[in-house]
């Protein structure tokens, strides 16, 4: 149980090769997660999720509070190390899956220092020479719209900012899966707008995006497809127009009209499906 | 009867005013001769600063020289040893924060004598030739403000762990990567974390007494000055001495609090 909170990679005997598929092979890509359970202090908290990341669409992971939905994302990313289960890149390299993949928190984390310096920062940790970050900076300030604000200091962003840059930050070392913890949380709807469009930006530059959501209008606008978690458990795996137009299960259907309010007993794990 | 109501009721108040008035008239006089006292301790102070008294200088000097060093020294092995604390966890870590924590409080006699111990001829590390050196009281200085500086920047460190350490990980940093972003990111609470430590080096006479020796042109700080001058019964110079050291200590650490804040006006 302790284990599951320690930043290590991945157990090896977890972490299983997978078959490499013609004509993507440099990809790390599908991530295929099987009977994943996630057990913290006692309490079970993801239960038997299985599922298949593929090469290209959005993945939204939509769910009410508390539904499991950051746990999952760090799971896949590597943060927690599941209590059971398998999750299983194409890539075993431990060290090439994490230079492929790059988290945005909910939070914006920003170091103590200048925009420029966040960005160089993540840079210089995935060994870029000094022209190429300096062209690389510039490049992530500019299509954040950061640039104006290059000398600035973090901490003194706004909001919006202050995700815009934790994108732009994740996006400069160019990861090939790129999760994101509900980024718009408590952002005001132009920030929000901008940000939807960087994301928009980076899966158009063929960057995996894996985000959580629980703001339905945020899924409808960005997702290729959807993950609907309830309660720990992965109820739905589908396309976005399909998932909202005919939802699977009930729960999913109470989600999608707002009559599913967080942490409900309403339904239980029987009646979901 | 008039007349012997009136004289009983003046003895009375005579009595009254003279019983009551007294402490007063003791203390008040105390008051002010205390306040002369430490006026004549200021002038003097002032007289000693102003003149440049050589012999004054070398025992500041060799005060901060000891204590700096003692606390730089100190703070390079806290800084680390914090850091390990609070990024690693292993079996016996708990009772090390306990142990360390305790020694926050070591009390510097105790330590001079161990540090006299090990420093002496027939000591462990007698033949390093230390005792009565000025080396010696930076060592024992060293001991003292080593386990202060590792609790305080723990405790500073471990908090922006549970800040920073997800971010890290996630950017591919590795251990020795995220202990040095970390001390980097925690640098203006650990700049305070040092004053601490610089406070109670400075301020410490035990073990340099013991381990120093107080020898004139030697091993003569401040501290063991003033304990030199009380000694004598010399007092007005034994409080400007400490006026004086007071001084020194104040100022150093508004040099430090104002560069600090000009460091966070600047990233800001």
């Amino acid at each position: 149980m302790r284990n599951a909170l320690r930043l290590e990679p991945l157990n090896p005997a977890v972490v299983k090769p997978a078959k490499v598929k013609p004509g993507s092979e440099n990809s790390i890509l599908p991530l295929r997660v099987e009977g994943l359970g996630l057990i913290l202090n006692g309490r079970l908290l993801l239960d038997d999720i299985t599922f298949r990341l593929e090469i290209g669409p959005i993945s939204v992971i939509l769910g009410a509070n508390g539904a499991g939905k950051t746990l999952l994302l760090k799971t896949c990313h590597g943060l927690l190390r599941p209590s059971c289960g398998t999750l299983s890149w194409r890539e075993d390299n431990r060290n090439r899956l994490r230079k492929c993949q790059a988290m945005v928190f909910q939070r914006s984390v920003l170091l103590k220092r200048s925009v420029a310096a966040n960005i160089d920062y993540a840079l210089k940790l995935r060994g870029y020479p000094e022209k190429e970050r300096l062209d690389r900076i510039d490049r992530c300030l500019n299509l954040s719209g950061l640039h104006p604000l290059r000398d600035r200091h973090a901490r003194t962003l706004s909001g919006g900012e202050q995700q815009k840059l934790a994108l732009a930050r994740a996006w400069a070392v160019r990861p090939e899966v790129l999760f994101m913890d509900e980024p718009t949380a408590n952002i005001d709807p132009p920030a929000t707008a901008a940000i939807e469009q960087m994301i928009r930006n980076f899966a158009q530059e063929g960057v995996k995006i894996v985000m959580t959501t629980h703001d339905l209008h945020q899924a409808r606008r960005l997702a290729d497809e959807v993950l609907f978690l309830h309660r720990g458990r992965l109820l739905e795996q589908a396309a976005a127009e399909r998932f909202f137009e005919r939802p699977a299960t009930r729960a999913a259907d109470a989600f999608i009209h707002g009559e599913l309010p967080a942490g409900s007993p309403f339904f239980t794990n029987e009646e979901c499906v | 009867m008039f007349l012997y109501a009136y004289l009983l009721f003046t003895n009375m108040l005579v009595y009254h005013y003279s019983i009551i008035d007294w402490p007063f008239k003791y203390v008040k006089r105390n008051i002010i001769k205390a306040m002369q006292s430490i006026l004549e301790s200021f002038k003097m102070a002032i007289n000693l600063m102003l003149d440049l008294n050589p012999l004054l200088l070398e025992i500041v000097g060799l005060s901060l020289g000891v204590s700096l060093t003692a606390v730089l020294l100190a703070s390079v092995c806290g800084f680390f040893a914090g850091a390990l604390l609070a990024l690693c966890s292993f079996p016996g870590r708990q009772a090390i924060l306990v142990i360390l924590n305790a020694f926050m409080g070591l009390p510097p006699v105790a330590v001079g004598l161990t540090v006299y111990l090990l420093l002496s001829r027939a000591g462990p590390l007698g033949d390093w030739g230390l005792l009565f050196t000025p080396g010696a009281m930076i060592f024992a200085q060293w001991i003292l403000v080593t386990p202060l500086i590792a609790a305080l920047s723990r405790q500073v460190i471990e908090d922006l762990n549970v800040e920073y350490r997800e971010l890290l990980w996630s950017l591919g940093a590795n251990r020795l990567g995220m202990l040095l972003t970390l001390l980097w990111e925690g640098r203006l609470s650990l700049t305070t974390v040092m004053l601490a430590g610089f406070g109670r080096a400075v301020a410490e006479v035990g073990a340099v007494l013991i381990v120093g020796g107080n020898i004139v042109h030697h091993t003569r700080v401040m501290t063991t000055s003033i304990v030199l001058e009380t000694a004598k019964g010399n007092l007005s110079q034994a409080l400007a001495l400490g006026i004086i050291l007071i001084v020194i200590a104040c100022l150093i650490n508004a040099v430090i609090s104002i560069s600090k804040n000009y460091a966070e006006r600047a990233s800001a």
